[in-house]
């Protein structure tokens, strides 16, 4: 698998794919797979530890069945682990640990939500995963169909360059995802006052946009790598003499993505994933060309886009206006934030504990939109840091993937998941603690939600498959490097 | 492309770095006030999620708290409604909490540093805690007595031990009652809030018996005596008893009740002037004799210018700035800026009764935890000593006068010693005037009872305030009798 994989370069600037995989500076010894299963271990310790403490809380009684759902979760998490010890056994062996401990302790915080709802005597009677219309029962599922895409992408792409092949495919993919909810009818894709769904009477919903996400990424790694020479030399000259043509061919990719961000703006009236794909659309390109020109454009746009957003959509002007004056409408407008904030307040340091918050009081959308409140008010700032550090590794380490990645693409497509990861979270966890007006972005891993859950583990195998490639080392029969990426060495003779 | 990818590292830490430094805005320094906002509703729920303590007079609970289903735990109940009303006050979701709900209510909601160790006790044990009881020094028969009293009135009754302070009865009318505040739904509440709050005239969530002040009229010449008798005068000292006097400094006269003649016009015994309630005697004698200064530090020490926590606050009682003879002779009686609550009122007369030494007024006797362990108890305090032992033996004598022979023959009672002061007190031009009555009864030369009636704008019928007095204190001595 080498050049063969690779689509024919249209920009024709560089063959970037050809690079051999693995990493020939790297000694071949220890994988570090123990390493994650020992991690994966500890934070199914974490995970257990909460279990009994929401039992204890919730049934005021501490029994077998507090450890029924670790287990369950367990076995998901182990044969995460299994797969990648098969599938891609040099990855980074933090990656994993982490969004099962985030996952863990979501499905088990839903469960305590759905506990919550119940009376006590109710609650006895609720069995491990229990009760009528239990959301734990369904994103323990959802856990199990995410880690099985997980599993399955690992297997089916063996090379991450081979995604390169999906460049307008993934485009049409993601536009089709993207507009979709925009072009059905509301009553088969509004939600909330949001246009974000597709809704299938009778089985369920989807959000498309978490899935355009990942298509979207695809597509900017693939089409950056084949453009970034171009755009590197618009991003440093002058560009007022040129001609029509290369301005349009410069300029027409960062308009187009304002344009479509602004559309999903306007039509779907969802500020998050808005502003989601232009952030990611930027930040791809900066790294494509290290070039701060397009940094400064971009934000130039974004702010001129928001602006007008502000003037025009009366919801944005809402958002912004229960942002800075959340106190000012307690019960209606501003209920939401308010709510959010006298949670974490009340959570303070250490929290209530798992299990003796009040997260009926919060929101109607506890486990969803306001999981990080609900869950701050429980385990305070102490567990938020910790919960937030895990964010923080997940991203950094998706960052390490790229560096270590010696393709172009490999890295671009890194960067844009890691950081797809840090704004999301950024966006949503800003938002339901009023460092940012509230939009409606998913937790990553935390919230309820099949879409999401499935979209993020697979911005998991993804990134588990590039720092796998990353830090293999080179086989000792590996096909002789191409002359132009081996490093040059003295010989000894 | 690892530069730039290293930039989108460091910017991804500032992004997190923003969200942990916001956090901890939120939660730490914010997180007070999040904490114990009004719009909190962690704080109402866990101020129902166990049992308040009762408010017991003697073996009967008037206020207490009843387990329910819904999302809060207990509900307030007063099964004595009105009676109790501007005792107990209430405990309301959307008003809060009002007299005793909300002057104990730490006692009562158990977050005393009083129930601290309890509190642990029960955190370890897994016992579920209980709010604290209020014991009070009120007499179930008496206060039903002043009650009944005072039904249909406008106005106000208080009686104290006047050995100890105890408050003994505390009624204000109207009353109102207080269940519907303690509803776990806003409905009721707010009708029963519209409906009293919004009632200018009759004002029924104001507890007149400490909250409102009145004109004392000639219940404030019980003061001016004790001031008089501390400067050598006797209740058969001879003073002047012109039908008109005129303050210097200005043409309006200060002329008694009615314009009529004090005794022969000329000259009376204090005794005299004090059982008639001559006004210009002390009109006089407060411009002549003690003055303004001297007027100010009589009534502070009886009580006048201190806000007392009974444990509800009272408001003050005050006698206005007195700045010139006319101001002093009209506050000499009563008049003018000086104004009293029936606490204040009751308190004068206490302090006649006692022999010259005023107690502290108080409501709660004890603080019990929920198994009857005694958390604290009231001792009997002094609040000052306005008049010596001998001193206040001479304005008792005419205080007795009074009763006996003058204005307030309707207070007494067989086989008691009864002194009193009632008192007209002029409320504007327009309006009627408060009839109020002050007085104390000693029986085997023990004081027993003090009270203070007040009735508002009911004309000239404090012989009614006297006869509602006498009812009140014919209670109490029945009680000690029994006891």
């Amino acid at each position: 698998m080498t050049a063969s994989a690779a689509p024919r370069p249209t920009g024709g600037v560089e063959p970037a794919l050809t690079s051999v995989i693995g990493r020939p500076d790297r000694p071949l010894a220890n994988n570090q797979r123990n390493t994650e299963l020992f991690l994966l271990v500890l934070s199914l310790v974490v995970v257990t530890g909460m279990s009994v403490a929401v039992q204890g809380s919730v049934l005021g009684e501490i029994n077998a069945g507090a450890l029924a759902l670790p287990g369950l979760l367990a076995i998901l998490f182990l044969g995460a682990h299994l797969a990648v010890r098969f599938l891609a056994p040099y990855a980074d062996p933090l990656l994993l640990p982490a969004v099962a401990t985030i996952n863990g302790i979501s499905v088990v915080f839903i469960r305590r939500l759905d506990l919550g709802r119940l009376t006590p005597d109710e609650r006895l009677a609720a069995g491990v995963l229990g009760g009528e219309g239990s959301e734990a029962l369904k994103q323990y599922i959802w856990a199990t169909v995410a880690i099985l895409g997980f599993v399955a992408l690992l297997w089916l792409v063996r090379d991450h360059r081979s995604l390169a092949r999906f460049g307008y495919i993934a485009l049409f993919t993601g536009l089709v995802l993207v507009l979709l909810p925009a072009v059905l009818p509301s009553s088969l894709s509004e939600i909330n006052g949001a246009k974000l769904w597709i809704i299938i009477p009778g089985i369920g919903q989807i959000q498309p946009g978490e899935f355009a996400k990942i298509a979207l990424l695809l597509y900017f790694a693939r089409s950056l790598v084949d453009n970034r020479e171009f755009l590197q030399i618009v991003g440093k000259f002058q560009t007022l003499k040129a001609t029509p043509g290369f301005l349009f061919r410069a300029y027409a990719p960062i308009i187009s993505a304002w344009l479509v961000s602004l559309g999903v703006l306007v039509f779907e009236k969802d500020l998050g994933s808005s502003l989601l794909y232009f952030g990611l659309f930027l930040v791809m390109t900066y790294v494509a060309t290290n070039s701060v020109r397009w940094l400064v454009i971009g934000l130039l746009l974004f702010m001129a886009g928001a602006y007008s957003a502000f003037l025009v959509v009366s919801r944005v002007q809402l958002r912004v206006n229960v942002w800075l004056h959340p106190f000012d409408d307690p019960f209606n407008a501003g209920y939401q934030i308010v709510q959010s904030l006298l949670a974490l307040g009340s959570g303070g340091l250490f929290g209530a504990g798992p299990g003796a918050g009040s997260p009926n009081l919060l929101s109607l959308y506890a486990s969803t939109d306001f999981v990080f409140a609900a869950i701050g008010e429980e385990i305070g700032l102490f567990g938020l840091t910790a919960l937030l550090m895990l964010y923080a590794l997940i991203a950094s380490r998706g960052i390490r993937a790229g560096l270590d990645v010696r393709d172009s693409y490999g890295k671009l497509l890194a960067g844009g998941l890691a950081f797809s990861i840090t704004l999301q979270t950024f966006v949503i966890v800003g938002g339901v603690t009023k460092l940012i007006p509230l939009t409606g972005l998913t937790t990553p891993f935390l919230a309820y939600g099949g879409s999401s859950l499935i979209a993020n583990w697979l911005i998991i195998g993804l990134l588990i498959r590039i720092s796998d490639a990353g830090r293999r080392p080179a086989k000792v029969k590996a096909p002789p490097l191409q002359l132009r990426d081996a490093p040059t060495e003295v010989v000894k003779l | 492309m690892n530069a730039p990818l290293r930039r989108v590292a460091v910017a991804v830490f500032v992004l997190f770095a923003l969200l942990f430094v916001n956090l901890n805005y939120v939660q730490v320094v914010k997180g007070d006030d999040y904490r114990t906002s009004d719009l909190n509703e962690r704080v109402r729920i866990s101020s129902y999620e166990r049992p308040r303590g009762l408010i017991m007079v003697e073996d009967q609970a008037i206020a207490q708290s009843v387990e329910t289903d819904g999302r809060y735990k207990y509900q307030r109940k007063y099964p004595q409604g009105e009676l109790y009303s501007h005792v107990t006050g209430y405990q309301s979701m959307i008003y809060g909490n009002s007299e005793l709900e909300a002057a104990e209510n730490e006692d009562l909601s158990g977050e005393s540093d009083k129930l601290f160790v309890r509190r642990i006790t029960d955190m370890i044990t897994g016992k579920k805690s209980k709010g604290a009881n209020v014991l009070l020094t009120l007499d179930k028969e008496v206060q039903a007595a002043t009650a009944d009293a005072l039904e249909g009135e406008k106005g106000a009754a208080i009686a104290i031990d006047p050995t100890t302070g105890e408050i003994l009865s505390l009624v204000s009318n109207p009353a109102y009652d207080p269940n519907p505040f303690a509803a776990h739904t806003d409905q009721p509440q707010k009708d029963a809030w519209k409906k009293l709050n919004g009632d200018n005239v009759n004002k029924p969530l104001l507890d007149r018996a400490l909250n409102q002040t009145y004109p004392p009229g000639s219940t404030f010449k019980v003061i001016m005596s004790a001031a008089l008798v501390e400067r050598g005068y006797k209740a058969d000292s001879q003073v002047d008893a012109p039908n008109q006097y005129t303050a210097p400094q200005t043409t309006k006269y200060i002329e008694n009740f009615h314009g009529e003649t004090c005794g022969n016009g000329v000259q009376v015994t204090l005794e005299f002037a004090l059982q008639e309630s001559c006004n210009t005697v002390f009109a006089k004698l407060g411009v002549e004799e003690i003055k303004a200064e001297g007027i100010k530090e009589k009534a502070k020490d009886f009580g006048f210018g201190e806000k007392f926590k009974v444990p509800m606050t009272s408001a003050a009682s005050e006698t206005g700035d007195l700045p010139d003879d006319p101001s002093v002779a009209q506050s000499s009686i009563g008049q003018r800026d000086v104004r009293m609550t029936p606490l204040q009122g009751a308190m004068i007369a206490a302090a006649v009764a006692n022999n010259g030494e005023l107690m502290t007024p108080y409501l709660v006797k004890k603080v019990e935890s929920a198994d009857y362990t005694t958390l604290s108890t009231t001792r009997p305090k002094t609040f000052s000593n306005p008049m010596s032992d001998s001193d206040a033996g001479e304005v008792q004598k005419m205080m007795r006068a009074v009763v006996e022979n003058g204005t307030g023959t309707r207070a007494q009672i067989d086989g008691a010693e009864v002194g009193g002061k009632t008192g007209t007190a002029e409320d504007g031009d327009a309006r009627q005037d408060h009839a109020w009555f002050i007085g104390y009864a000693i029986v085997g030369g023990k004081p027993v009872a003090a009270v203070a009636v007040v009735l508002e704008n009911a004309g000239t019928s404090s012989s009614s305030s006297a006869a509602i007095a006498g009812i009140i204190m014919k209670s109490i001595i029945e009680q000690r009798a029994n006891r």
